[in-house]
């Protein structure tokens, strides 16, 4: 067993070895898999199951893959997933009200997740910093979302470092990537003979142990180094973030508002895709027989108009109010409110939006022209 | 409505206008609910069911199709007298459906190329959703409904319930269900962005791009989206046909096709 500090090396033709022993310990594993032209998490059992071979392009409201041209595993850094709907479902029930009869009392029970294992391969440094970003949200404070922490135990990590990225990337910005350093269970830099393997929980090493992984070679850990660096240093995409809340305060009146209110479709799609994005709706079904009725949640969106309503008013009736609502909360509302950025850098809100509006240009176009209103 | 829709077994009429049936049909369609329904309401009127009617009043009326006809102008009045809660279902009684392109075309012309003797023909020259015509209580969308969702308003009636409809846009249902963006992953034309939701983002889900059958999505930004299909290749003119479709009379998306069709030259 190595120590704890010290990295291991996980030949490229043992990778199905760690598929095994996690669908041997009862995980249901996810993997990026090729869908529908772009990769998402879905459960697989093989190695070839997985997008290899391939790697994206991704530019304001495009995206496409190609071949890479090389046995890369790891070629496609990101999809429209990320860990967010393994914690926080897209649609899940919370109550199961019952009731005897018409004007008799009702009884309601929480319905909590199965709570089944899960291990996600593939996770980037981004979407991992989003989840730490969510575990603030969700569970800590007075009230931590059940139905979420019972998602979270049983979720198990194997985050994959960056050693390529795409344009709309900005990790580097916001401090969360390339490189996987925290908040895994396993780590893994793949190179072109194997992965780079490290621990960070006692799941984690535990299944190291299982493995019976040596010690990565110094060769390894120096090309490793070098890729993660060249990764970093080609990502130009940048959000200037050192007084961003205050700038944004500042200019809750500025023009541009009006101008993106314009062009943005208010569909929802970057709030959708964001992985910290947390706000939802609750709704309730009544059964058929007329007697219960399950309270459900699902995601929502401060772009729905709904969202916004209250009795008798929309307090935030344009598009451009809404569009305002979300950039200023999750890069400055956040700060006060969670004492973090809400934005990791992951570029998704700029791929996914089908207009391809840039949250970057749009920060950096209120910077340049501050105080124009 | 919640006050209205108190009989202990409320009495159901489901009315056909101007339509091709298919809302109607994805009543039947509720296989597995349907006999438990049946059990909660009395079906007192439903031709595509039955061919026993009962008369008026009725607690519940589901109205499908436009109005096309003057004949049709009277019936919707009769309709609404008999009945105390009132549901316009479907894209012909939401917003005049498919049909509705006679609105922007000369029908006196159409009717004597179709028909040998138009003058038979008693036909308004608009077809029209039937809140214009009178009061409605509530408005199922799409082409056709979403039959969970005519399931879901009728239950939360029985239980004294307002009917809470689905107002996101397409795209929040389409993410939520974890499709890929037919748009930006496969550079399709789809009105996803602009659309209401209710539909679970059906056509997305298979593949192909949403046709805003369910009409305009609250706040829908039309021209911007026309701007970027647009950017995909597809000519102005096809794309006003596409803001011109079954939906195409709401406002949000006649305007927009207006707008496209000012600027095909």
């Amino acid at each position: 067993m190595p120590d704890a500090s010290e990295p291991c090396w996980l030949e490229r033709t043992r990778l199905q070895r760690l598929l095994d022993v996690l669908l041997e310990r009862g995980f249901e594993v996810h993997g990026p898999v090729l869908r529908d032209g772009a990769t998402l998490f879905a459960p697989v059992q093989r190695v070839a199951e997985l997008a290899a071979g391939w790697r994206d392009e991704q530019t304001p409201g495009g995206y496409s893959l190609e071949p890479c041209g090389e046995a890369r595993t790891f070629g496609v850094v990101s999809g429209p997933g990320a860990l967010k709907p393994f914690v926080f479902a897209p649609h899940e029930p919370l109550l199961q009200v019952r009731m005897d009869g018409p004007g008799s009392s009702f009884e309601a029970e929480p319905v909590l997740p199965e709570g089944h294992k899960v291990a996600v391969l593939g996770a980037r440094a981004c979407d991992l910093a989003a989840l730490a970003v969510q575990d603030r949200i969700f569970l800590r404070g007075r009230f931590p979302d059940p139905h979420y922490a019972v998602r979270r135990r049983a979720l198990f990590t194997i985050g994959v470092s960056c050693t390529r990225s795409v344009s709309t990337c900005f990790c580097t910005s916001q401090g969360t990537g390339p490189e996987v350093t925290g908040g895994y269970d396993l780590a893994l830099t793949e190179l072109a003979e194997g992965f780079v393997v490290r621990f960070g929980s006692p799941e984690g090493e535990d299944l190291v142990g299982a493995l019976g992984l040596p010690i990565a070679s110094e060769e390894a850990l120096r090309r490793e180094r070098s890729d993660l660096d060249a990764c970093a240093e080609g990502i130009e995409r940048a959000l200037d973030s050192g007084d961003l809340r205050d700038l944004l305060y500042a200019n809750l009146g500025h023009p541009r508002w009006e101008e993106v209110g314009e062009r943005c479709l208010g569909c929802g799609n970057c709030t959708m895709v964001c992985p910290t994005c947390f706000c939802h709706d609750q709704r309730d079904e009544p059964a058929l027989d007329g007697a219960a009725s399950l309270r459900v949640r699902e995601w929502d969106s401060c772009f729905n108009p709904e969202h916004s309503q209250i009795h008798g008013i929309n307090f935030r009736a344009r598009v451009r109010d809404r569009y305002r609502q979300w950039l200023v909360h999750k890069l400055a509302g956040w700060v006060d409110q969670f004492d973090t950025s809400g934005c990791v850098g992951c570029g998704r809100c700029i791929t996914w939006c089908p207009v391809g509006i840039d949250l970057t240009e749009e920060v950096d176009a209120i910077r340049r022209t501050e105080g124009a209103s | 409505m919640s006050a209205r829709v108190r009989a202990a077994r409320p009495r159901l009429g489901v009315f056909k206008f101007a339509s091709c049936d298919g809302c109607q049909l994805q009543l039947l369609n509720l296989e597995d609910e349907l006999l438990a329904l049946a059990d909660r309401v009395e079906i007192a009127h439903f031709l595509e069911a039955s061919s026993r009617v009962e008369p008026g009043p009725y607690d519940v009326a589901l109205v499908e199709g436009s109005i096309t006809t003057s004949r049709d102008v009277e019936r919707i009045r009769e309709v609404r007298d008999q009945s105390a809660f009132l549901i316009a279902i479907g894209a012909c009684a939401t917003a005049g459906g498919i049909q509705h392109l006679r609105n922007v075309a000369d029908v006196e012309a159409w009717k004597s190329e179709i028909y040998p003797h138009p003058e038979w023909l008693d036909t308004l020259a608009t077809s029209t959703p039937i809140s214009d015509h009178i009061p409605v209580d509530h408005e199922i969308h799409g082409c056709p409904v979403n039959k969970r969702e005519v399931l879901r308003v009728m239950l939360r009636a029985l239980l004294g319930a307002g009917p809470d409809p689905p107002r996101a846009s397409v795209c929040m249902e389409c993410k939520r269900s974890g499709h890929v963006c037919v748009i930006v992953a496969g550079g399709q034309a789809c009105m996803g962005p602009v659309t209401r939701a209710g539909c679970g983002a059906l056509c997305p889900s298979l593949g192909r791009g949403c046709y805003a059958c369910f009409g305009p999505y609250e706040g829908a930004n039309g021209p911007a989206l026309a701007g970027r299909l647009e950017g995909l290749g597809l000519p102005r003119r096809d794309l006003a046909r596409r803001f011109r479709g079954i939906t195409g009379s709401h406002p949000a998306f006649r305007s927009t096709a207006e707008g496209l069709e000012d600027g095909d030259g």
